[in-house]
């Protein structure tokens, strides 16, 4: 998968859950979930579920805490796409 | 965890706790029930000249019983006294079918959908004494230890 398809997964992920529309349309690897997006730490939560369905992988808690932005969401799904 | 000790760990005091007694608590859900007073404060206004349980009061006691009482089952090893849960309705969408009047029985049910990073969500419903739904839905919230 590209980086360019990882972001338009993550997108579509996300999008429920935003709160700003803005910042959403001109989503990059260095938008952060919560400071740009605005999305609130219960949705947080479904965003990893979703990501967790979407590539069938499983996010511990420690890299939850680490979740906070489109590349920090990409390295991990890697990551773990590949262990 | 006895069940309770669950009820003393509950944030609320009256008028605002509405749970009288955990009846059933495991991993996967909670069952409780709450008998509404005559003069509860909210039948005053709710409605005039026609006291109906407001349905956000259904809510609360839904997500007290439901949720709340759960959520500090499953912390059982995070919390005490001293390090007290910390909660906070995050979501609720609930369907109601019958009104409670005063003095009403009703007996809430809540079945754990997931507890993943401190946010539980559960599908809860609740019955009145003649055991008919009177409400169901899906509520979360978050939930950690001090």
């Amino acid at each position: 998968m590209t980086r360019e398809e990882f972001i338009t997964t993550l997108k579509k992920i996300v999008q429920p859950y935003i709160q700003d529309e803005e910042a959403f349309h001109n989503l990059t690897e260095d938008t952060d979930f919560i400071n740009d997006l605005k999305i609130n730490s219960a949705n947080l939560v479904d965003v990893i579920l979703d990501v967790e369905d979407e590539f069938d992988i499983e996010i511990d808690n420690d890299s939850m805490e680490k979740m906070l932005s489109v590349k920090a969401a990409i390295e991990i799904i890697e990551s773990k796409l590949a262990s | 965890m006895k069940k309770y000790e669950i009820i003393a760990l509950l944030p609320y005091s009256p008028p605002f706790l509405f749970v009288d007694k955990l009846t059933k608590v495991s991993e996967n859900g909670a069952e409780g029930f709450y008998i509404f007073k005559e003069d509860e404060y909210f039948y005053q206004g709710h409605f005039k000249d026609n006291p109906v349980t407001p349905g956000v009061i259904l809510t609360e006691v839904m997500a007290q019983i439901g949720l709340v009482c759960l959520g500090i089952y499953l912390l059982k090893d995070q919390i005490s006294e001293v390090e007290k849960p910390k909660i906070a309705l995050t979501s609720n969408e609930v369907d109601f079918f019958l009104p409670v009047f005063p003095g009403e029985k009703v007996k809430v049910i809540s079945e754990k959908i997931y507890f993943r990073f401190n946010k539980l969500k559960c599908k809860v419903q609740m019955f009145n004494a003649k055991n008919e739904l009177v409400s169901r839905g899906t509520i979360a919230g978050m939930l950690t230890s001090e």
